[in-house]
């Protein structure tokens, strides 16, 4: 009888397993670094080549988004907090999010580590807001951080989302001359609202 | 007629050659790379455990990887996805080609896969009348210059600005005067975008595959892989069965060294989990074996199957820094490409394992603790076994082994190689044309005595003396 590819890779596999099992080894709780998250977030944000602003609330949030993308002709936000101008409910088919300016977005939380912020298809509402649009504005209340990556990946719960992304600055590439330059595929600037 | 084999030393001889500025600037760039992974190496405390623990759940991993392979598969249908099974690159390629036949799909976009590379996948399906773009730059330049990539993450670093800017000046139109790196992206960033927006399928690969949830991760700096799967209705996904994990805890230290390791940065600037498709589209997912279940089989070198593909292994190494990486005339380049290349074509790259001083820088750095430069001699001996080994060195190997065999031959030989330094000229040594490992190297200086005549000078009055504590 011909087994199936499944089948036959699968036996393969087993023929070819090495004969000494390996444990799955014990993961130690280590020692945390960070004693405060929201500076050392904060920094790592700004390294990553995102800015950082901190409004006294949401009718001060709307009004830096204005001030900071006055040019903007198309602004779209997945979260009730900011408005824009065009309705992501309304969305069908994600290539009518190609000529947005500025994609508005509340993301669940950040990591200090690292300077991340955690947005699923649920918060992005059309996963292509998120990578369409030409500038990105990132709602994050300063209260939602974990410390590192193991306490992140305690808190994402991937088999509740189709798609899950941590995004850790603008689009970026070194791949010309190894020089650094933001907005290669993606957004081109990145700014967190600490609201 | 065997295959060409590939002569590594000539093409990187050819690469240094080719003027004074490539080679010591993809020596430069890829070394500062190097020096920024130390740096972010070391404000890890834990970090040498957390190598440890990483190379430990691959091990773990790997040796009841049937078991992880089913549950990957299970999650993965049940969260939506459709899954394939492809024994070879072959396999892999028609199931690509059918998936997009089946929908009238005539173009697409993909990132970055080695996989997809492994599988000569473009070509294939351009034989089909189906336009592929690549959608991270590096692999973009590398694909408008009708090469593979150089670097497993940095693909065209081996060429300069004003090199891209003569390929984008001919693709795209661009001023081939103008080598300014943001003047380029920003030109390749409008021509993609439209294929982008034309795309019927995004293709990834994946750089881990959780078992326990049936997602699967892709990182990325540009978002490139972002844009492929959230804009055309089809996503496939390549996934050799090596890129599997047991949990999604285990992304905390698997996130934690990839980046730092590839470039010394804390990640990369998109990390993606897909579980199942996305709202409105399809996912198909393409487990790939193409070799490595033979790998597994491999006492000595089934450990090559921990790679994470992060590249440290390249900046670090002398020999690639100097060579540039299309002179391995593979898939995979640099030292990590020395023992995962010979166990698809032993003949073919028979010559690698020798494009390496051993000095175990690599195996140093290796994120998953991969034993690289240990790996490198045992190719060595397969390759001496099978007599694979080039003709010069066969020679020079079956004369070592009569000179050792009669000593006063060894000894006149030491003598005569002694004298042959002293009146060899410089230029014939270090003539970069003649002899390209001269650059930047010194012989050693030979002593003026040989060990024998010193030993036989003073064995007597040492016979008299007591050995010292």
């Amino acid at each position: 009888m011909t087994l199936n590819p499944r089948e036959q890779i699968l036996d393969a596999v087993r023929h070819h397993l090495p004969t000494e099992k390996v444990d799955y080894p014990a993961v130690p709780v280590f020692q945390k670094t960070i004693s405060a998250m929201l500076p050392a977030f904060e920094a790592r944000l700004k390294e990553a080549g995102a800015t950082v602003h901190k409004p006294a609330d949401l009718a001060a949030a709307q009004a830096l988004l204005a001030q900071e993308h006055a040019d903007a002709k198309v602004i779209c936000s997945a979260t009730p907090d900011l408005q824009g101008n065009r309705d992501i409910h309304k969305v069908v088919n994600p290539h009518e999010l190609a000529d947005v300016d500025v994609g508005v977005i509340r993301a669940g939380f950040g990591v200090a580590e690292n300077g991340m912020v955690w947005l699923t298809q649920e918060d992005l509402v059309v996963n292509a807001l998120g990578f369409l649009s030409q500038h990105l504005v990132i709602l994050l209340k300063p209260t939602e951080l974990v410390a590192d990556m193991y306490d992140a990946y305690m808190r994402v719960h991937l088999e509740d989302t189709a798609y899950g992304c941590f995004m850790m600055g603008p689009s970026a590439t070194a791949d010309i001359g190894a020089v650094l330059v933001h907005g290669a595929q993606g957004a081109r600037s990145l700014s967190v609202y600490l609201v | 007629m065997a295959k060409q084999r590939v002569d590594v030393a000539g093409n990187a001889a050819s690469f240094i050659d080719q003027d004074d500025i490539h080679e010591p600037v993809h020596d430069k760039n890829l070394w500062a790379a190097r020096m920024k992974r130390d740096a972010a190496a070391r404000a890890v405390p834990e970090w040498e455990d957390l190598r440890t623990i990483a190379s430990l759940i691959k091990e773990h991993t790997l040796t009841h990887l049937d078991h992880y392979l089913e549950m990957f598969e299970a999650n993965a249908i049940k969260r939506g996805a459709k899954v394939y099974w492809a024994r070879d690159a072959a396999e892999h390629n028609q199931h690509v080609w059918e998936i997009l036949s089946a929908r009238n799909i005539d173009a697409i976009i993909k990132s970055k896969s080695m996989l997809q590379e492994e599988c000569g996948m473009t070509a294939f399906l351009e034989n089909r009348g189906i336009s592929v773009t690549e959608s991270d730059l590096g692999e973009r330049i590398q694909q408008l210059d009708n090469q593979p990539p150089s670097h497993i993450v940095m693909p065209a670093i081996h060429k300069t600005p004003a090199d891209i800017a003569g390929i984008f000046a001919k693709a795209i139109g661009t001023d081939p005067n103008n080598t300014d790196p943001h003047y380029l992206n920003e030109a390749m960033r409008a021509d993609a975008r439209k294929r982008f927006l034309k795309a019927g399928a995004g293709m990834t690969g994946a750089n881990f595959a959780i078992a326990e949830t049936g997602t699967f991760v892709v990182c990325t700096n540009e978002g490139n892989a972002d844009i492929g799967a959230s804009v055309p209705p089809v996503h496939i996904a390549s996934i050799g069965i090596e890129k599997l994990l047991p949990k999604v805890s285990d992304l905390g230290v698997f996130i934690r060294l990839l980046s730092r390791s590839a470039l010394g940065t804390l990640a990369t600037q998109y990390t993606s989990h897909f579980s199942g498709p996305r709202k409105g589209g399809e996912l198909h997912i393409i487990i790939t074996d193409n070799g490595r279940s033979k790998r597994l089989g491999l006492d000595d070198f089934w450990h090559s199957l921990k790679c994470i593909r992060c590249g440290a292994c390249m900046n670090t190494c002398p020999v690639y820094r100097r060579s540039g990486g299309l002179a391995y005339g593979a898939t995979y380049s640099g030292p990590i490409g020395i023992i995962l290349d010979p166990t698809f074509d032993e003949s073919k790259y028979s010559e690698l394992p020798y494009h390496s001083t051993l000095c175990g820088s690599c195996s140093e750095v290796c994120p998953v603790k991969i034993d690289i430069s240990d790996q490198i001699l045992k190719w060595r001996k397969v390759m001496a076994a099978k007599k694979y080994l080039p003709i010069s060195r066969r020679l020079a190997f079956g004369a070592a082994g009569k000179v050792f065999e009669h000593p006063t031959l060894f000894h006149g030989a030491e003598t005569a190689a002694s004298a042959a330094m002293k009146v060899t000229p410089h230029f014939l040594l270090y003539n970069r044309g003649l002899n390209p490992w001269g650059r930047h190297r010194e012989l050693p200086h030979f002593a003026k005595q040989t060990f024998r005549e010193w030993y036989l000078q003073y064995k007597q009055t040492d016979k008299d003396q007591e050995p010292q504590q």
